[in-house]
């Protein structure tokens, strides 16, 4: 029974505890004893809210024993990235400054997901302030990819991917700034979405670059994060960048799955030099399923796009420099070397930030300062603006000729853990598919496609849609999806070893 | 590091004869909303601590801003109402640097793209030649948030050197806060100091009239900077500013700008150099003294606020906030001075006493102007002086002094009742009505009464009833002193005079 | 390609101190050296961007957000104080001040 409940998508979940089949605490300890015998391996929970989730469960158990209507998800358990904020729980962001914090109020995103009877199991790992492609940048230890525990889930969403991939819970919640959830799902064989910059709220995300940051749905099947989507998404006033337009349909749009005579581009900048072979060859075989099913293939040219990593290391470390500049020892978190003399709050404040913070975090808010400094700021921070215009103009060309556009994910499959962790520009360069649809804003999914031939990891497809479109992504994503399964005979996490 | 030894300065007309002050003028205006800046939580003055905080302005991760409407409408009226150009789009920024009293260690305020700019406002001061207006240009105005409240323990004094350490207050964290600053002030020379005064008064009088804040220098809803440098001549290149802070009275501004060019001119005169630097104003031994020095490597590292977007006010909107603006105090001022048909010097004396408002209010309800004045201006404002509260803090309303006086016009009070009056309203005895009733303090108007002490007074001083008999009016003043001490001051003196001149059979 | 910039010890120690972070002595060259990579990497920024290209700060076009002015509930004093390192009298206590702000 137990493995049967861990394995089912989360609207089957959700379908069998509206009916009655199982109740939501069954769901509940099934994936906690999952989480109890895999994640000491794992590693994808920094924190397991045993009793809460199953608090929550009851309360979903007792609203359905009396009748009450329940939403789509109810009963689902989820797990939830540390950087989003939950009332009472430890939010560490995978940093050591915040060890012991608990914030007293909800995210915006975690406060929909308890008001739609979702079931929060706890807070999964990360790079450290989501800076990061392989969540070994976390204060707490790597997260492990469930396909080969040596190697990287991604990141820095790490830590919510491996919990879906390792089935410790069917949804997650991560948080993109530059392909931070697209990449980890990539190369964990998952499905993560980063939607429309403001379609989802900011307010409780512990802001990385705040004009790059979304959260999205982390799953398995393209349904479940449009279901999840649809839970999470909305206009929130506290959040003052987040649209206002009614969330696009993206259960419809999944459900729909046709992609007959839409017509997709192929980035021409992204894909060549730099990818890993067999991450090609699987990708090449995806387009040829999408014009079987009926979609025109057209290949766009986004010029700009060499120059969007560098302006993406410009624009996140001058936010991030800023953002991260309340963590200071003073109101919430550690406090470091108070004892150590005579010290004045300056000094406690610079040995804080010192002793709490990780290397790469300290790298990118020196980087920031850097750029923001009287001097450099128009060379650096202003040209990287300027960068930004032009990514968006290479988007809307690309978007008059092509409905959406499509390129792998990220340029390998998971790389060994420690290979990359001493070269930052080498680990930068994991994020150069994803990072354009950052800077524009605009929506952006991943789904699995495949195991490159060589080395048997997953690869992972990126589809991009225009503003708002996100339920483009939806549909283009699930009739691949299905088209795919037909010819792998059963969800491609099936092939990943046991645990 | 502040010094406790004065520094030497320059008798003030010698600094005048060797040099040109320059102003810049800084004022910080606390808005009277509701709410705070960037979120919902209240701006009450004096609640518990930290009981007016919520995750966004104790700068908790992950909290986000929201722009409070009626602050950037707020903000806009004082530009329109201070001839400023208002921004068709603009943004706010973040100003970086570590301090414990700012939650998020940067200030989200305004940088290069301010909401007002390019304004000016007429102030009069009174010169050697007369009352004289000044253009001050306004070079901008901004929208902010205030940051916490540090109080300072252990040490001797509470101040911030030599305490142990310090404990921080945030329920001020995020007040919206305007802050307004002027284009370099020039060509005032010796009326510095009253510039700069007459300035941060006008403006103070514009922001009470817009009804956007409370004003109250003294629990710093409105704070004012001074910069100040010194050049040789008008045409010689401006000087090291210093500026100089703390200054929370309207009394001080002036004060603070004349000292600070008396020590500049010692320096100078001495062939030092002025440090660019923050000074402190000292109220009771009326000095500054040296506070931060302002290095070059004071880097705010600004850029546009990300969490936030941008600020396009509709013209339209503008148009229909300009459109109801409060009559301008200045213009205000000339219509009520015409009105009254006072001078220049008596004008100056209500409003610099900050009574005009009271006194307007006074007379429209039916009081004489000048009475009203008399008492505004002058008995009520040294009650005001001695208790150290604003004029309008005084327990006592126009409606109260303007039916005092109506009693006076009645015969009821005299002068001298009517100031027992007043003085029964300011300690909480009631209205005026009521005064009267239980201290006894009507006129005795019954001639019955008086008659009787006239009398009295008459058989006393029979010599003085003679002189008078013989045409020497001038001496009835000695018998009616005599009937008013008698009927303890509640007799009407010209009732008295009138009915002893008719029991003498003389004639004025 | 653009230039690299030299980053010196000295500059680190700067942006250290602006972002008052109090790293250790030995580790000024390790970042120095690291920051001039990153930055000759990101320079090629000034390649492509002309004048006549507007900056972009938001991704997306928004404008005129308000929030009306009305309160909403805050924190008690104790939720707020909850995560503080150290607190006295109901406020968060920190040590001597140096600086004056
Ligand atoms: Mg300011
Ligand atoms: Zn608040």
């Amino acid at each position: 029974m137990t493995s049967e409940l861990i394995s089912l998508t989360a609207a089957e979940t959700a379908s069998k505890v509206a009916s009655g089949e199982v109740s939501a605490v069954e769901v509940a300890n099934a994936h906690l004893d999952r989480i109890g015998a895999v994640d000491e391996r794992v590693h994808a929970f920094l924190y397991v809210d045993r009793e809460g989730a199953l608090a929550a469960a009851d309360a979903v158990d007792k609203a359905r024993a009396a009748g009450e209507q329940l939403s789509p998800l109810a009963g689902v358990p989820l797990a939830l990235k540390d950087v989003m904020t939950q009332k009472g729980i430890p939010t560490t962001c995978g940093s050591k400054i915040l060890e012991g914090w608990r914030p007293p109020y909800d995210a915006t995103v975690t406060a929909r997901l308890k008001a739609a009877g979702v079931v929060i199991l706890g807070k999964t790992n990360m790079d450290e302030f989501a800076m990061g492609s392989s969540t070994e940048h976390s204060a707490y230890g790597p997260t492990h990819n469930p396909w080969d525990l040596d190697r990287i889930p991604g990141g820095s969403g790490g830590g919510s991917a491996a919990a879906v991939a390792a089935f410790e819970a069917p949804l997650a919640i991560g948080t993109d700034t530059g392909g931070s959830i697209r990449q980890p799902a990539a190369v964990t064989g998952t499905v993560g979405v980063k939607p429309t910059y403001g379609a989802v709220s900011r307010y409780g995300l512990v802001a990385l670059a705040s004009s790059l940051d979304q959260a999205g749905p982390c799953s398995r099947t393209v349904l479940d994060a449009a279901l999840l989507q649809s839970v999470i998404a909305g206009h929130d006033p506290m959040d003052s960048t987040s649209v206002t337009d009614p969330v696009p349909d993206v259960v419809g749009a999944a459900l729909r799955a046709d992609v007959k005579g839409l017509k997709i581009g192929i980035v021409r900048e992204l894909g060549g030099e730099g990818y890993q072979a067999g991450v090609r060859q699987r990708f090449d075989e995806a387009v040829t399923i999408l014009e079987g099913l009926g979609a025109e293939i057209v290949e766009v040219s986004c010029p700009h796009f060499p120059y969007a990593l560098a302006a993406y290391y410009l624009i996140l470390p001058s936010e991030c420099s800023s953002n991260l500049a309340k963590f200071d020892g003073v109101r919430f978190g550690i406090r470091v070397g108070e004892g150590d003399g005579d010290p004045s709050i300056e000094q406690v404040m610079g040995r804080t930030r010192a002793a709490g913070f990780g290397d790469e975090t300290i790298r990118r808010i020196m980087l920031g300062t850097y750029a923001l400094s009287a001097g450099y700021y128009d060379a650096y921070y202003g040209q990287a603006q300027k960068v930004r215009t032009l990514i968006q103009r290479d988007f809307a060309a690309a978007f008059a000729q092509a409905d959406v556009l499509i390129s792998p994910t990220a340029p390998t499959t998971a790389f060994k853990l420690g290979e990359k962790l001493d070269d930052p520009l080498a680990m930068y360069l994991n994020d150069v598919a994803t990072i354009p649809a950052n800077l524009a804003g605009i929506p952006g999914m991943s789904l699995p496609v495949g195991l490159a031939p060589e080395d048997g990891l997953p690869v992972g497809l990126q589809i991009m849609a225009p503003a708002l479109a996100d339920d483009r992504l939806y549909n283009v994503g699930a009739a691949l999806e299905a088209a795919l399964l037909q010819t792998w005979g059963h969800p491609i996490l099936q092939e990943a070893p046991s645990l | 590091m502040s010094t406790s030894t004065a520094d030497a300065v320059v008798p003030y007309d010698e600094v005048i004869a060797e040099f040109d002050p320059v102003l810049g003028l800084e004022v910080h205006v606390e808005l009277g909303t509701n709410t705070k800046m960037f979120c919902g939580c209240p701006t009450e003055f004096g609640a518990e601590p930290n009981t007016q905080v919520c995750p966004v302005c104790l700068g908790l991760p992950g909290s986000m801003p929201a722009v409070n409407a009626t602050a950037v409408e707020s903000a806009i009226r004082i530009g329109l109402a201070l001839n400023c150009k208002i921004a068709t789009w603009c943004r706010f920024a973040r100003k970086n640097y570590f301090y414990p009293d700012m939650p998020k260690n940067f200030q989200t305020s305004q940088y290069d793209e301010p909401i007002c700019y390019d304004g000016y406002l007429d102030v009069d001061v009174e010169t050697d030649e007369g009352m004289k207006t000044f253009r001050v240009g306004i070079e901008r105005a901004h929208m902010e948030e205030d940051t916490g409240k540090t109080s300072h323990q252990g040490g001797a004094t509470g101040r911030i050197h030599g305490a142990d350490y310090s404990l921080v207050d945030y329920n001020r964290a995020g007040i919206p806060l305007i802050e307004i600053v002027t284009k370099t002030i020039e060509g005032t020379g010796k009326y510095a100091p009253e510039v700069a005064r007459a300035y941060v008064t006008a403006l103070r009088e514009i922001l009470r009239g817009l009804g956007v804040s409370d004003v109250k220098m003294e629990q710093g809803s409105l704070r004012c900077d001074a910069n100040v440098s010194l050049r040789p001549s008008p045409d010689a290149k401006l000087g090291t500013r210093t500026e100089t802070k703390n200054v929370n009275s309207l009394r001080s501004i002036e004060r603070a700008v004349r000292y600070e060019m008396t020590r500049q001119a010692a320096v100078l005169r001495a062939g030092g150099t002025i440090i660019q630097e923050t000074r402190h104003w000292h109220e009771d031994t009326g000095i500054t003294t040296s506070g931060r020095e302002k290095s070059d490597a004071e880097d705010y590292r600004y850029f546009p606020e990300p969490d936030l977007v941008p600020i396009a006010p509709d013209p339209a909107w503008v148009e229909k906030l300009r459109s109801e603006l409060p009559e301008n105090p200045a213009v205000y001022q000339a219509r009520l001075q015409a009105a009254w048909g006072i001078s220049d010097f008596d004008m100056m004396a209500v409003v610099r006493s900050g009574a005009l408002d009271l006194v307007a209010e006074t007379v429209a309800l039916g009081a004489d102007q000048a009475a009203a004045r008399k008492w505004w201006v002058g008995e009520l404002t040294r009650i005001a002086n001695d208790r150290a509260v604003e004029l309008t803090e005084l327990p006592i309303t126009p409606a109260d002094v303007a039916r005092v006086e109506a009693l006076v016009g009645e015969g009821a009070l005299n002068d001298k009742l009517a100031r027992q009056v007043i003085e029964g309203v300011l300690a909480g005895e009631g209205s005026p009505d009521e005064v009267v009733a239980a201290r006894g303090l009507a006129v005795v108007s019954d001639d019955g009464p008086l008659l009787e002490a006239i009398d009295a007074a008459l058989a006393e001083s029979p010599d003085v009833a003679e002189k008078i008999r013989s045409g020497k009016v001038a001496a009835a003043g000695a018998i009616v002193g005599a009937v008013m001490k008698a009927t303890r001051g509640q007799a009407d003196a010209g009732r008295v005079r009138e009915l002893l001149l008719e029991r003498l059979g003389v004639s004025e | 390609m653009s230039e690299t910039p030299s980053i010196t010890r000295e500059d680190v120690a700067h942006l250290a101190k602006l972002a008052r972070i109090d790293l250790p002595p030995e580790s000024l060259d390790h970042y120095a050296e690291q920051l001039a990579v990153i930055l000759g990497a990101v320079a090629q920024v000034s390649e492509v961007a002309a004048d006549d290209v507007p900056a972009t700060s938001h991704p997306l076009p928004l404008v005129n957000v308000f929030r009306e002015d009305v309160v909403r509930g805050s924190l008690t004093a104790e939720e707020a104080l909850s995560g503080a390192p150290s607190v006295e009298s109901d406020r968060f206590r920190v040590p001597r001040i140096l600086d004056e702000a």
